[in-house]
């Protein structure tokens, strides 16, 4: 299976070899800012530089006691836990439509629903900050959630689109057939199979959501500021150790995100395997 | 014989009305999505698309003088029932307190126009008497005298315009009508927008350098190694934009964790200036954008069967041209795909190079935002915005076309 076995030649040895030491590079390239950022947090001092000149919790304090760092994070939950539910009612259910409708229309109609995903964020923005106005909409949360939903619900449509694609329909046929009414089946064979689909669905949508920023810049009043807005700000006018605590709880909160999905996945893996 | 047709016909046709209902139920479920991003998506930015062209505030301050102005043919100077209409629209539109708005847009369109129209609103005591209308304008403010400043208002006059789509490509209407160059002045956008070009084209090359390894590795790797290297590309692709953008800004500013290094190390005597400038947009940009590079490459490569490599080698092929001959062709779509999905991406790219750029690394997104919160000249924000979309669109149009059937990984971040 690895292709060190075929490593007859020097030359090939030699490319495997930078091809090693590049990637290296390339990965520490990745992992290090995240990792830089974390101690300093941490730090006693009030300076973002190494050596750290003591440990200390006074940044987190900071962040709990400031209304306005609590507030948005308060916000980020809110309007990503809204546009999360609504996301997977529209995006489960378009996907399920999609799923078995058949015209040569589907094509276009699905480039539609996956178009937010590609459109530049500072359009959507744009756009949404001219239509939402008039009617009252931007400085409001249901403003935002409903932007927010719209650039999630396509990452519904995929991963849930995926899941029903793997799905085998036999599966709900021979539940039919066995005698469970369409809702039975619904809940006891069909839901437990398309559950992690669904989960991941909703992983992405969150995390969609919870890291927008250019529509809250366009559409947020003070009152509905989100985490990333907030440190969009501080990292403008001056970034204090504070923002390097709110960057570890966002990152915290990524990584939770990132490893249900791959739990997820794996299970999903499994199942699957167990099938074949 | 006839009697098994007769039974068969209406069956097929139940048949077909049994899959047409389920056609009708699966695309009923479709529609409340399409509703939705018809009034969140589409509709907002097809509301942008038309603001690019609408150009109708000086039609509403100053009607009597568009009308008047809609025989005349800009090759001399308008008549006087021309001027007695544009000293009535004043006087109107100074007690409705309109000038402004009126101004402002002829503004755009011939510097100090603004001047023109409040200081002849200042000084146009009452309605000119009968035949003196001319006179008296032109002894306010000479400007009057001038074709240009008519030619301006009647271009201005809508309901819509191509103004601001040409002033985005820095080409305006000469006074007879004609396309030409804008002034200097006036004439940046073609530059910002090589400049986005040449931004993101950079960073789609150093992400594909970059990529191109690591995708490799992943995939000659055996699973359980290459599952486990690929949290480094998985976590920086989960983590915050914003975080991130941060992270460098720590590490590159003057008395960041690099210069500091470099110091330290004795490689530098100075602090080396690596943030708020080109590299740092880049370098910020690259890290954001590299996984969106290597994931389409890893799965692309995924699929090559080492059986290909060995049957070159068994063959006689030398390693390299076996790499380049085999192994490289097979891997074009995947490089296809990623460069296309990493510009694409790069081109609408507003936080990062608002954060980590100088003045002079903003791109488009930029400009929009700027023309559309701070000096909200709407009708340029747009047609820019126009532009950024129409190029986005095409290039998303052949990404499609490169990817069909694949399946499609996101997470996508400005």
């Amino acid at each position: 299976m690895s292709d060190n076995s075929s490593l007859r030649t020097p030359s090939q040895r030699i490319a495997w070899t930078a091809t090693i030491a590049i990637s290296t590079l390339v990965f520490i390239f990745l992992i290090a800012p995240i990792l830089a950022i974390m101690p300093l947090s941490f730090s006693s001092g009030s300076y973002l530089t190494y050596p750290l000149p003591g440990l200390s919790l006074r940044w987190y304090d900071d962040f709990i006691n400031s209304p306005r760092w609590m507030n948005s994070l308060k916000n980020s939950m809110i309007i990503g836990v809204a546009s999360t539910l609504l996301s997977m009612v529209l995006g489960t259910l378009a996907a399920l439509g999609l799923a078995q409708w058949k015209s040569r229309f589907k094509p276009l109609v699905l480039a539609f629903v996956l178009s937010p995903v590609v459109v530049p964020g500072v359009i959507t923005a744009v756009g949404l900050y001219f239509f939402f106005a008039p009617i009252g909409l931007t400085g409001s949360y249901l403003g935002l959630i409903l932007a927010h939903t719209a650039l999630a619900t396509p990452f519904v449509v995929i991963t849930v689109g995926a899941t029903l694609q793997s799905f085998d329909t036999n599966l709900a046929r021979a539940a039919a057939s066995l005698g469970a009414s369409p809702l039975q089946a619904f809940r006891r064979v069909i839901l437990p199979l398309i559950l992690p689909g669904l989960a991941s669905g909703a992983l992405f949508a969150f995390a969609t959501s919870f890291d927008e920023v250019v529509i809250v810049l366009f559409m947020a009043g003070p009152e509905q500021r989100t985490l990333p807005r907030e440190m969009f700000s501080g990292i403008r006018e001056n970034i204090s150790p504070t923002i390097t605590a709110a960057a570890v709880i966002l990152t915290t909160v990524s990584v939770i995100l990132l490893a249900t999905l791959e739990a997820l996945r794996r299970r999903n893996e499994r199942l699957k395997g167990g099938g074949a | 014989m006839t009697a098994a047709s007769l039974t068969e016909v209406p069956l097929k046709r139940r048949l077909r009305r049994a899959e047409r209902t389920r056609q009708v139920k699966a695309l009923a479920l479709v529609l409340p999505l399409l509703v939705f991003l018809l009034f969140t998506f589409a509709g907002p930015i097809a509301g942008m698309l038309w603001r690019a062209v609408d150009d109708r505030e000086v039609r509403q301050v100053l009607p009597q003088t568009i009308a008047a102005l809609a025989n005349w043919d800009g090759k001399d100077l308008p008549d006087e029932k021309a001027y007695a209409a544009l000293a009535g629209d004043i006087q109107a539109a100074r007690a409705a307190g309109t000038i402004a708005l009126a101004a402002k847009r002829l503004n755009y369109a011939l510097n100090g126009f603004r001047t023109i129209l409040t200081s002849t609103a200042r000084n146009l005591k009452a309605v000119p008497e009968a035949g003196t209308a001319k006179e008296t304008l032109i002894k306010i403010n000479s400007a009057w005298r001038e074709r240009t400043t008519w030619t301006t208002i009647k271009d201005a006059g809508g309901p819509i315009t191509g103004f601001y789509l040409l002033a985005a490509l820095d080409l305006t209407r000469n006074a007879d009508g004609a396309i030409v160059a804008a002034p200097p002045d006036q004439a940046i956008y073609r530059d910002i927008f090589a400049r986005t070009f040449l931004i993101s084209l950079g960073v789609t090359a150093l992400c594909l350098i970059l990529g191109f390894p690591v995708a490799y590795l992943l995939a000659t790797l055996p699973p359980g190694r290459s599952n486990l290297l690929m949290i480094f590309v998985l976590l920086p692709f989960w983590t915050s934009l914003l975080v991130r953008t941060c992270a460098w800004i720590v590490l590159l500013q003057s008395k960041g964790v690099v210069n500091d290094s470099l110091l330290w190390l004795g490689i530098i005597d100075e602090p080396l200036r690596l943030i708020y400038n080109r590299f740092g947009v880049c370098v910020a940009m690259t890290h954001v954008l590299l996984p969106f590079m290597i994931l389409p490459l890893y799965s692309s490569m995924k699929a090559i069967s080492p059986a290909y490599m060995r049957a070159a080698a068994s063959l006689g092929a030398p390693p390299l041209t076996a790499f380049l001959r085999i192994y490289l062709p097979q891997t074009l779509p995947g490089i296809g795909a990623g460069s296309l999905l990493v510009f694409i991406l790069a081109l609408g790219y507003y936080i990062t190079p608002a954060l980590v750029g100088g003045a002079a690394d903003q791109m488009i997104s930029y400009f929009i935002a700027l023309y559309t919160t701070e000096t909200a000249n709407w009708g340029l924000a747009s047609a820019l915005g126009a532009v950024l979309l129409l190029a986005t669109l095409l290039l998303a149009i052949v990404y499609g076309k490169l990817v069909q059937g694949q399946p499609v990984t996101g997470g996508m971040k400005n």
